[in-house]
């Protein structure tokens, strides 16, 4: 009966998805306030009856209904619960309703929070998310219904979720990256009703900007959750892979920084409009391929669930309307909206664009990389398959150009300025970073060029960073006084590139300095790595909840003194009979200890075991939850909410003046 | 010129000559990090190529894995029924790599026909085949257990 509820619920949340996207719309278009006035209780209907479904899905997960096809094949009885619930998105069909969810969590948002936008502007943006709601939703109900039943013929018990997704990382992974993919409607919703409208103004940069951020932080924490997850669970100790499913949430995050900037100069400065928007439009056509390249099962991966060409066509189709239905569009309305404001070459602005050539730039390489063998697939050219090697050679040099232009971006002026103040403003921090650049590496191993110039790039964006920063505060009287007058939106920027400058040194520090031993031990065993002692004391057979498991205990010891004790497991899952690694991991500010299992080798008790000793390597990961925080923060400047009730903000900073 | 052609002017002349630079980059990126995939019955016909990184996928034949007593080397064959190629491996398996199932390793051909592979790859779960591996296997007209179709 549930799973029915649901499903007719999801019927119901399709009709309010089309009302949505044509009456509002409608009124905008013939100016009809009743019309448009409809727009905000419609996206919230939307979401209650999504919510209802998606509630309905879940409690056949959590109740163990193994009629329901997806649950009985993606659940077992003997899960916990916590993975039951999880398990909700650890499928096709599953996925697809939280990814509608979330956009209509999104939709209902942008119709609670935007109380100031002009009831115009409000109806042309909630009608389009409400158009791509009738696209996901339609998907979801047409090829992968997730209450599919099956009877007669129910199974009695269910086939179990994959175990490398019975995690906690991924329990949370997939609804964070959901969010920052799905966010990114919102900009495109923004561009669109821009576009529609022909106007384009400062406060449309200000309603469209938090939306971006927060859309961008989200992203940030899921891919860096997708990251860290791979690092502990696959068993390999590596955290990025250039995968064509990490490419897919890789680029939209890539285009979305870009599109960050592009509108900072926007609001900042009604420049780059007519960009702004293709880039809005680019990059939530990223997050559908990312989706289409995903779900339509064209790759191999952990995530592509299934292969079912319907569902591939289904997703390309509706790219293809998305993608060339906003682009005829910004064909004819684009040239309502250019900007005439001209600007100096040497200003901030032109560092902001040259920010956008490297991270679009970035994106098409990766993009290539990524399709080419797709691409040549559909040709017949046979399978090829692009390594990491390529987006490493490609990607790495474009970074490193990146980042001498962040540091001067940061204390540079708008509009206008002078190469002689830059000299004289940046000279100190330029041989500051030399020097830690040439110093830092010696508390390494041994002695590192890329490691060097990854510290003096990352040591000029923190002392351009904090160069700025400080003039921001030395005028006030005090110093809390001068930190109370910088702005959230500051503060987040600051966060960020502060995140950005980790994440490099992180990167680079952990690939160079990485030491790795894949080797055979018996109990009894030891090995040395970077000085830590590596001893093999026992293996005992373990018992969990569902599986079962060879437990190795190992000894850390550095200098002759204990430092850690890491137990490794080899698990069996009883359901399906997988076998999984459970890596072993200590981990530190500035080293992680890391030990997996392979295989038992031989007659006599011995084991293939992998020993890391990874440096730095939780810098990239802390960098990307500053990145994040950042990019929240932002979101809370009081600007972007000044005009809801212009008298109750008015009081507000009366009281503040007091 | 006008002042604000002129920017555009130069605007544009920055633009294409990075994204020249960086498509020269991709390309020659490109040209040393891709690797064709090749079924062991092409493979057998002597159309792969000796001494270069490919990608050979089939199954892994019953008993033909042999791991050594005192080291990490190891060494199946992988087959379409059509044709089987010998693999050498050194280092840990992944975890869902096993007899009679689907397989990839990529590595280079030797001399004598044996693929030294630098990386082996197995399927994620266990209902799930690696898609070049069913292709493979549809090529030669066999399915996954070795029954004729």
């Amino acid at each position: 009966m549930i799973p029915e509820v649901g499903h007719f619920a999801l019927i119901l949340a399709l009709c309010l998805a089309l009302i949505l996207a044509l009456v509002p719309a409608w009124g905008a278009w013939r100016r009809n306030t009743a019309a448009m006035a409809l727009a905000p209780g419609l996206a919230i209907g939307l979401l209650v009856f999504v919510g209802i479904s998606f509630t309905c899905l879940s409690i056949a997960f959590l109740q163990d209904d193994f009629s329901v096809k997806v649950v009985a094949g993606n659940s077992n009885s003997l899960l916990p619960p916590i993975y039951k619930f999880s398990a909700v998105w650890g499928n096709h069909e599953g996925s697809l309703l939280l990814w509608a969810l979330i956009l209509c969590l999104w939709t209902s948002a942008v119709a609670v929070f935007s109380s100031q936008l002009p009831l115009l502007v409000l109806s042309r943006v909630l009608s389009v998310m409400g158009a791509v709601g009738v696209g996901f939703i339609s998907f979801s109900l047409l090829t992968s219904n997730p209450f599919e039943r099956l009877l007669p013929g129910a199974p009695a018990d269910g086939n179990d979720l994959n175990p490398l997704l019975q995690d906690p990382g991924l329990i949370i992974h997939p609804p964070l990256l959901y969010m920052g993919y799905v966010g990114f409607s919102v900009a495109f919703a923004f561009a669109i009703a821009a576009l529609l409208g022909g106007r384009l103004d400062a406060s449309w940069a200000r309603w469209s900007r938090p939306w971006t951020n927060v859309a961008w932080a989200f992203l940030s924490l899921g891919i860096m959750l997708g990251s860290w997850w791979a690092y502990y669970e696959l068993g390999w100790g590596g955290w990025w892979f250039w995968d064509p499913v990490e490419n897919a949430s890789f680029m939209p995050w890539l285009a979305g920084t870009a599109l960050l900037h592009s509108l900072a100069v926007t609001e900042k400065r009604g420049l780059f409009k007519s960009w702004t928007l293709l880039l809005a439009i680019f990059v939530f056509s990223l997050s559908l391929l990312g989706t289409f390249m995903v779900r339509s099962g064209v790759l191999t991966s952990v995530h592509a669930f299934a292969t079912d060409p319907a569902r591939g066509m289904f997703i390309l189709l509706f790219l293809g309307v998305v993608v060339g239905g906003s682009l005829t569009l910004y064909a004819f309305r684009a040239p309502a909206v250019s900007s005439r404001v001209a600007f100096a070459w040497v200003s901030r602005e032109t560092l902001l664009l040259l920010n956008n050539v490297f991270f679009l730039v970035a994106t098409l390489t990766v993009l290539f990389g990524t399709l080419f063998p797709l691409i040549m697939d559909a040709l017949g050219q046979g399978k090829y398959s692009v390594g990491p090697p390529y987006f490493n050679a490609v990607f790495v040099p474009l970074m490193a150009l990146l980042v001498p232009f962040m540091g001067l971006g940061l204390v540079s002026r708008w509009k206008k300025d002078d190469p002689r103040r830059w000299r004289a403003e940046l000279g100190v921090p330029a041989v500051v970073a030399l020097a830690c650049g040439v110093t830092f590496p010696l508390l390494g191993e041994h002695y590192n060029v890329w490691v060097a110039l990854a510290v003096v790039l990352s040591a000029w964006l923190v002392l351009g960073l904090f160069k700025d920063f400080w003039y921001r505060v030395r005028g006030a009287a005090t110093l809390g006084r001068g930190l109370r007058r910088i702005t959230p939106s500051y503060w987040g920027m600051f966060m960020a590139h502060l995140g950005f400058a980790a994440c490099v040194t992180g990167i680079v520090a952990t690939s160079q300095y990485s030491i790795e031993h894949d080797l055979k031990m018996s109990p009894g065993d030891s090995e040395v790595l970077a000085g830590y002692e590596f001893r093999f004391i026992e293996l005992t057979p373990v018992r969990g909840p569902n599986f079962v498991a060879d437990e190795a205990r190992f000894e850390v010891l550095h200098d002759g003194q204990p430092v850690a004790s890491l137990a490794p497991q080899k698990r069996r899952y009883l359901a399906t009979g997988s076998v999984m690694t459970e890596a072993a991991i200590d981990a530190g500010l500035f080293r992680d200890l890391y030990v997996a299992m392979g295989e038992p080798i031989g007659q006599d008790g011995a084991w293939a075991m992998r020993l890391h000793y990874k440096p730095l390597v939780r810098w990239m990961w802390l960098g990307a939850i500053l990145m994040g925080l950042g990019g929240f923060t932002t979101a809370l400047d009081k600007r972007y909410r000044r005009q809801r009730s212009p008298a109750r903000v008015s009081g507000g900073e009366a009281l503040h003046g007091a | 010129m006008h002042p604000v052609r002129k920017q555009r002017l130069y605007l544009v002349l920055f633009v294409v000559l990075f994204s020249s630079a960086a498509i020269g980059l991709v390309v020659y990126a490109l040209s040393g990090n891709i690797n064709l995939f090749f079924p062991p019955a092409e493979i057998a016909a002597g159309n792969a190529p000796v001494g270069q990184p490919i990608r050979v996928g089939g199954m892994v034949v019953d008993g033909s894995v042999q791991r050594s007593d005192n080291s990490l080397a190891v060494r199946f064959e992988l087959t379409d029924y059509e044709a089987t190629v010998p693999v050498v491996y050194e280092g840990i398996l992944p975890d869902l790599f096993g007899e009679g199932q689907g397989a990839v390793a990529s590595g280079v051909l030797n001399d004598e026909g044996v693929l030294q592979a630098s990386e082996v790859l197995a399927k994620h779960d266990e209902n799930y085949m690696p898609p070049e591996v069913a292709d493979a296997l549809e090529k030669s007209g066999y399915d996954e257990k070795g029954n004729a179709k």
